[in-house]
């Protein structure tokens, strides 16, 4: 299916067309894919990226999860240790290769957020990885936090599990509408089993005043792609506070598409990439400042082993009736091996005069000094290591305001560099 | 008699932009358990060369001589292997290690001597008010230990946590590189008061310093002279306050 003339993405739209009826939606996404295909590194956005891991798989849209597979999944829920946390009595929204499992999720209270079945509809979002959801979609969940209401924490959980020949795809579309002046603190965990491809679009709508938190840890199964898009427009006084942790799947491509549309708006696309191996992984974004007096934030840290391979791309657009913005990107890499490679592009586009944006972009390995310090007060290399890259990870992950949270990605951060260890 | 430590013609070179810079050429020292000895020198002289080389750190090649620390060969050893087995290194220039709790960095560094040593672990509880005690004893807020690793610290309160860190991980050998560079009078005290309490029949330290000061607060043993990487006298204390009152050029020029 990957021929070099015919269409890279021929095999998703023959799953489209098999599929009968079609959403209109659907029908754009298929439509953007049958004129252009999946990009190949001759698109500029995907120049560090590489899609041949998807286009060369066999894949198939994943069915209503069997018994089996529920029960597979719900052995992945179990091994999230959300009781450790603290968290299992907290509402979450449990999906298996895109499919809601009711009986693995436990509803919110709906006067504060109500949860309803999402048709795949509305218009298509940016990015090759959205048109690929669209053309497959399955829809997903609307999730609506009434005006001036805190709804508290939510989980959403999205379990792969892979099973048999080629690989299952999930391609799950949910929206998130915080009304004027509300709240939602929302922890989104991807975990899975065995070899599958997790493509999920999130819209995010953010009236007045409203906040959302959003923190990700993508921590996918080592032979798992994961490609996933977030589409957030944030009005006047709102912000969209998210940070986003890769620590799994083979290949991974995260892409941020926010707009602040109104006056005093403000976006963070924060995030981690802990990599070793083959493994690759993309943080993607594009902010854009519509409206006066903005802020947005970014500050990226990659810790990269093995011959890993990590990419930034940071793109931040001030339109011309922008003024007072106020934009801060940074990406930092930590290089623990020769073979390991960052690759980071920022790009400013600015067409207003007053505003403060800086970039900056630094890579380097551990620093010997601080790794003989440690080892001369007796602390063995290989734990004085993990406590150099925990440090180096603790400013980024110390954006994440939730101590609960917080705690759940320091854990993760743990235990994957413990296995890391272990495996050398 | 036993020694704690015996270096035997040692010889040690950096690497200075791409050429070999011979520093330490043939230093011979031994000191035996329960005294403090001295190093003086001028500057490039070869001492806090002389210190890294005994604490393991890798930017230094030995090429020649023998260090032995009790009964181990010292420079077969990793820098790790070198504290668990009691050799304690006070930095001139302490490091700072941001995004480390203080805490939890001499509670990891405790706990790795203790595992080395066959000792049981401590836990936060007992670790905290081992480490509360000995703050308390030394004169050190133990806000200093909610703090990241030395990050912020002025000059003095970097050398304190130095003392704090040696206090905690109680070696048999403490080395103190400079430590009291850049000390007022009463940082300086604290510093001299935390090695004395150290004192005892399996407590041996090497004081490296400039100035004759410090050892007014911790009267050495034995002096030694060092010079162009080898030292060229030694005698007692009086030595420290002859160097204080004549500066080196004399010595020098007679070993020369």
């Amino acid at each position: 299916m990957n021929a070099i003339d015919g269409n890279n993405a021929a095999q998703f739209l023959a799953l489209h067309d098999r599929r009968g009826s079609s959403s209109a939606l659907s029908e754009a996404g298929a439509a953007a894919l049958r004129h252009g295909g999946l990009p190949r590194r001759d698109v500029e956005a995907w120049k560090y990226t590489d899609l041949r891991p998807l286009t060369a798989l066999a894949v198939s849209v994943a069915e209503a999860p069997s018994e089996a597979v529920l029960a597979t999944a719900n052995g992945l829920l179990q091994g999230l240790q959300l009781d450790m946390h603290g968290l299992a009595g907290v509402a979450r929204l449990v999906f298996v290769n895109g499919h809601a499992a009711p009986s693995l999720s436990l509803l919110p209270d709906a006067a504060l957020l109500s949860v309803q079945d999402a048709p795949a509809e509305g218009s298509l979002a940016p990015g090759a990885m959205a048109a690929l959801n669209a053309t497959l979609g399955q829809g997903g969940a609307a999730l609506r936090v009434p005006g001036g209401v805190d709804a508290g924490r939510l989980l959403l959980l999205t379990l792969g599990v892979g099973e048999g020949d080629g690989a299952v795809t999930a391609h799950p579309h949910h929206r998130i509408l915080l009304e004027p002046g509300s709240r939602l603190s929302l922890l989104e965990i991807a975990a899975g089993h065995g070899l599958y491809v997790n493509n999920p679009v999130l819209e995010v709508e953010l009236r007045n005043g409203a906040h959302l938190t959003h923190v990700r840890l993508q921590d996918e199964a080592v032979e798992a792609l994961h490609l996933s898009t977030v589409r957030a427009e944030v009005a006047e006084g709102g912000s969209y506070d998210s940070f986003s942790l890769a620590l799994g799947a083979r290949l991974a491509r995260h892409e941020v598409h926010a707009t602040m549309s109104g006056r005093g708006a403000e976006v963070q696309v924060n995030g981690a990439q802990l990599l070793d191996g083959q493994q690759h992984a993309d943080l993607t974004s594009v902010i854009v400042h519509k409206a006066p007096a903005c802020n947005s934030r970014q500050t990226v840290k990659n810790v990269l082993s093995g011959r890993s391979r990590a990419v930034f791309q940071g793109k931040i657009v001030v339109e011309r009736i922008a003024q007072k913005t106020d934009g801060y990107q940074m990406n930092q890499a930590l290089l623990l091996s020769n073979e390991a490679e960052i690759d980071t592009k920022p790009e400013l586009e600015i067409y207003a005069d007053d505003v403060k944006c800086s970039h900056g972009a630094t890579a380097g390995a551990l620093d010997d000094d601080q790794l003989f310090y440690l080892r001369s007060r007796g602390v063995p290399v290989v734990e004085a290591r993990a406590i150099l890259v925990r440090a180096f990870l603790a400013d980024a992950l110390g954006l994440i305001d939730d101590e609960v949270t917080r705690g759940v990605l320091e854990r993760a951060v743990d235990a994957s560099w413990d296995r890391r260890s272990s495996d050398e | 008699m036993s020694t704690v430590l015996t270096i035997n013609a040692l010889h040690a070179k950096i690497d200075d932009a791409g050429t070999d810079k011979p520093i330490l050429k043939g230093v011979d020292l031994v000191v035996p358990p329960g005294e403090v000895h001295a190093i003086m020198g001028p500057n490039g002289s070869g001492k806090s060369t002389l210190s890294y080389v005994l604490s393991g750190r890798a930017d230094y090649e030995v090429t020649g001589g023998t260090v032995a620390f009790g009964e181990q060969d010292l420079l077969a050893m990793e820098p790790e292997e070198r504290a668990a087995a009691g050799l304690f290194l006070a930095f001139q220039a302490p490091i700072e290690l941001p995004g480390v709790n203080n805490a939890n960095f001499l509670r990891t560094a405790v706990n790795a001597v203790r595992r080395a040593r066959g000792e049981p672990e401590l836990d936060a509880v007992a670790f905290l008010k081992l480490a509360r005690a000995e703050c308390k004893r030394l004169g050190i807020p133990d806000a200093m230990l909610k703090r990241a690793v030395n990050v912020g610290f002025s000059g003095g309160e970097k050398k304190r946590n130095e003392v704090l860190q040696m206090s905690l991980l109680r070696p048999r050998f403490a080395i103190l590189d400079e430590t009291d560079s850049g000390l007022d009078i009463d940082a300086l005290r604290i510093v001299a008061e935390g090695v004395n309490a150290l004192r005892a029949p399996d407590f041996s330290a090497l004081i490296i310093t400039h100035h004759q000061r410090l050892l007014d607060y911790i009267v050495p043993d034995h002096v030694h002279v060092m010079s162009a990487g080898r030292i060229i006298r030694s005698g007692g204390p009086e030595l420290a306050r002859q160097l204080e009152a004549e500066g080196y050029a004399n010595l020098i020029a007679e070993a020369a």
